[in-house]
């Protein structure tokens, strides 16, 4: 047999019809809805009298648009009305399709990216979807996952299918080990901004490599979560013992009568020694270090150590427009140390890194110290309502509180702005998210992606500082 | 679905790469439940000076009339020209639905993200590649003609210059059909129902963990 990529393994074994054509219908095993991209789906669902093909494949719950303060008095009390019809619709939607649903104040919500893996209904060798780009995530357990439009939504609630096309091979390998105070968005980061933000068009990314075996599960849900970033709508990584560990005890996960088979089906979910890729990309660990995005792009990132580039220095022409271009956006001078940058707000959380690891990684460095006085704000928003309780269990949120961090309700919240947590334009802000686009994080708001521990490390200095610098002190 | 055959009229020249989908449609609109009327707030933050409100009458809103599609000759466009990674970022078919509703039909770059790209033959938006040289061409032409308009032929798979000199572009076979004949594609899946029952029939016995368990 000829041997697979871990991508071409969760192709074949998804694989319903292969067309003439090249296109083929794959079977979709969970689909993860939210409100802003399935009001439309369930509305042509039942314009077209047709009805969801597997109930159960389906889990729902609010997270874009939701508050992130107090919410006690549920959906009837969004302030902003469009929101409250959103959620609602979401609601409501769920109710009559029959779909399970955690709806805003069940301690189960959160982030889509989060709830799903937290639940097992994210599974190894599953194709998962979701109207949603970061869907991404999901690889990270060797599952095939990557985001739709609401049409492909629609398609798969009526249909159980997706009309696909193979996509390329890709691996991404980093070899040997991080040094201390580098993490997992610090490596993501490094490799988009070696291989830009169309690299992986057309591709599935598997990160493998011994440096990606030595990161959590946490920390591939990151690595895999920005792919999407990189140009590919799918990240991989291939499945092992910590992979497998994971998923002992979880909701959905597989019962016990069902736990050693699906251990061992899992363990063959690993590209095959002498599988071949389409393109491979070398990288090595000790080439990377805390990482911050200057631009408005997230392959605009240097080391914290560098300075903001100089358009001067370019010799493509269009790299250099779009360099001068995003400089006058930021508000940045060429050849400014990273570090010189003042913030006005600070963001922790977003399905990149809203995880408990993440939370005890920024928790660690503001422990102790208090947030800067220029500081106008630095939010905590846990990725779900079960991080924020094992939180709150390990004392974190009092550590956030003390140092004058604000400790909010789940949500995605300031990632993209569609609820009240918004930046003003021309404020800068660290944020552990995922897009530096220009006015993501609210009109004329001014984005640089970097991991918790950096972003905590900017809370408390009041500007960009090498987080291993505070760490050793 | 819209079909989509031969579509002739005005193109836009939008010179610049990576334009994302929060660019496109930002995240204020798409609060909306429904499918259409997103066509006055479609590139709302380079449209407009002030900062968009979702049921706001954009009629009043002070224009940036340095913006391409504020630009008297380019009114009643419906190719757009653009560069490299258009449509990346975000899922969100409004991307789409925007560009749609403002009456743009097509969509030329050099390359697209994939889910927008994917994204618009679901709406009887047709997205073409086409190389740098040829993208490069096209929006010198466009910039020196006033009235610049260029003539998309699926069936043939070709854009035309109003020189007569023709581009061909690649699409794939299906999609093409599809969009030609404006077919749904749901309906189509639907058609290999049998298939998919086979499928899970058989799933079931492998990965019977994947069945049944939300609940
Ligand atoms: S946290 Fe941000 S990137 Fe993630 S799903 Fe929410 S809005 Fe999208």
């Amino acid at each position: 047999m000829a041997s697979k990529t871990l991508y071409d393994k969760l192709w074949d074994q998804h694989l319903v019809r292969q067309n003439e054509d090249g296109s083929a219908l794959i079977y979709i095993d969970r689909q993860i809805l939210h409100e802003v991209t399935s009001p439309q789906a369930f509305e042509g669902l039942r314009l077209a009298g047709r009805k969801l093909w597997r109930i159960d494949a389906n889990l729902a719950t609010p997270d874009h648009n939701v508050p992130t303060t107090e919410r006690a008095g549920g959906v009837g009390l969004i302030v902003d009305p469009v929101s409250r019809i959103q959620v609602q619709t979401l609601d409501d939607n769920c109710d009559d399709f029959g779909v399970v649903e955690f709806k805003m104040n069940d301690t189960r919500q959160g982030i889509v990216h989060v709830v799903g893996p937290e639940q097992g209904m994210t599974l190894p060798g599953s194709t998962v979807v979701c109207g949603d780009s970061h869907t991404s995530t999901h690889g990270a357990f060797g599952a095939l996952a990557h985001g739709i439009g609401t049409s492909e939504v629609e398609h798969v609630m009526a249909t159980q299918c997706l009309i696909a096309k193979k996509m390329k091979n890709m691996l991404v390998r980093v070899d040997g080990l991080l040094g201390v105070g580098v993490t997992a968005k610090d490596v993501v980061l490094h490799i988009i901004g070696v291989i830009g933000t169309a690299g992986g068009n057309g591709c599935a990314i598997e990160f493998g490599g011994e440096a990606i075996r030595s990161i959590s599960m946490e920390g591939r849900m990151t690595i895999c979560n920005m792919a999407i970033e990189a140009g590919a709508r799918v990240g991989l990584v291939a499945v092992d013992q910590t992979t497998i560990d994971y998923f002992k005890g979880r909701p959905f996960s597989p019962t016990e009568a069902q736990w050693d088979a699906a251990a061992t089906a899992w363990k063959g979910l690993v590209s095959d020694d002498d599988a071949e890729f389409d393109t491979v990309v070398v990288i090595k660990a000790e080439d990377i270090i805390p990482q911050v995005t200057w631009g408005t792009s997230p392959e605009m990132v240097v080391d914290v150590t560098a300075t903001v580039p100089n358009p001067e220095k370019e010799s493509d022409p269009t790299k250099a427009d779009g360099i001068r271009r995003a400089l006058q956006y930021m508000g940045l001078n060429a050849d400014q140390k990273i570090t010189d940058i003042q913030l006005d707000r600070v963001f922790i959380g977003s399905c990149t890194n809203s995880r408990i690891e993440d939370l005890r990684a920024a928790a660690d460095v503001v422990k102790g110290r208090q947030v800067a006085s220029t500081i106008k704000q630095a939010l905590v928003v846990p990725g779900s309502g079960l991080v924020k309780a094992q939180a709150e269990k390990e004392g974190l949120d009092k550590i956030f509180v003390e140092a004058g961090l604000e400790w909010r309700e789940p949500g995605c919240s300031m990632c993209l702005a569609m609820n009240p947590d918004k930046l003003g334009s021309g404020e800068h802000c660290a944020s552990t998210s995922n897009r530096n686009f220009e006015g993501r994080q609210g009109f004329g708001g001014r984005t640089h992606l970097v991991s918790p521990a950096m972003a905590a490390a900017a809370a408390v200095t009041g500007h960009f500082v090498d987080v291993r610098e505070l760490m050793s002190s | 679905m819209k079909n989509f055959t031969k579509v002739t009229g005005i193109a836009a020249p939008l010179d610049r790469a990576n334009v994302d989908t929060d660019m496109i449609i930002p995240k204020q609109f798409l609060k909306s439940i429904k499918r259409s009327g997103f066509g006055p707030n479609l590139f709302d933050e380079l449209r407009y000076l002030d900062e968009g409100q979702p049921d706001q009458d954009c009629a009043g809103r002070p224009l940036n009339t340095e913006f391409v599609l504020n630009q008297d000759r380019y009114q009643g466009a419906a190719v757009l020209l653009a560069r490299k990674n258009f449509g990346c970022g975000s899922s969100r078919e409004h991307a789409p639905w925007a560009l749609d509703d403002f009456g743009i039909r097509c969509v030329i770059a050099p390359s697209f993200a994939d889910i927008f790209y994917n994204n618009c033959f679901k709406n009887g938006l047709l997205p073409i590649i086409l190389n740098d040289e040829q993208v490069d061409q096209l929006f010198c032409e466009v910039e020196a003609v006033e009235g610049y308009q260029l003539t998309i032929d699926l069936e043939k798979q070709v854009v035309v210059t109003p020189s007569g000199a023709e581009m061909e572009f690649e699409v794939d076979s299906f999609r093409k059909h599809c969009l030609l004949n404006g077919l749904d594609d749901i309906g189509l899946t639907l058609q290999n129902s049998a298939d998919i029952k086979d499928y899970e029939t058989r799933r079931r016995q492998e990965a019977p963990w994947l069945f049944d368990a939300i609940k």
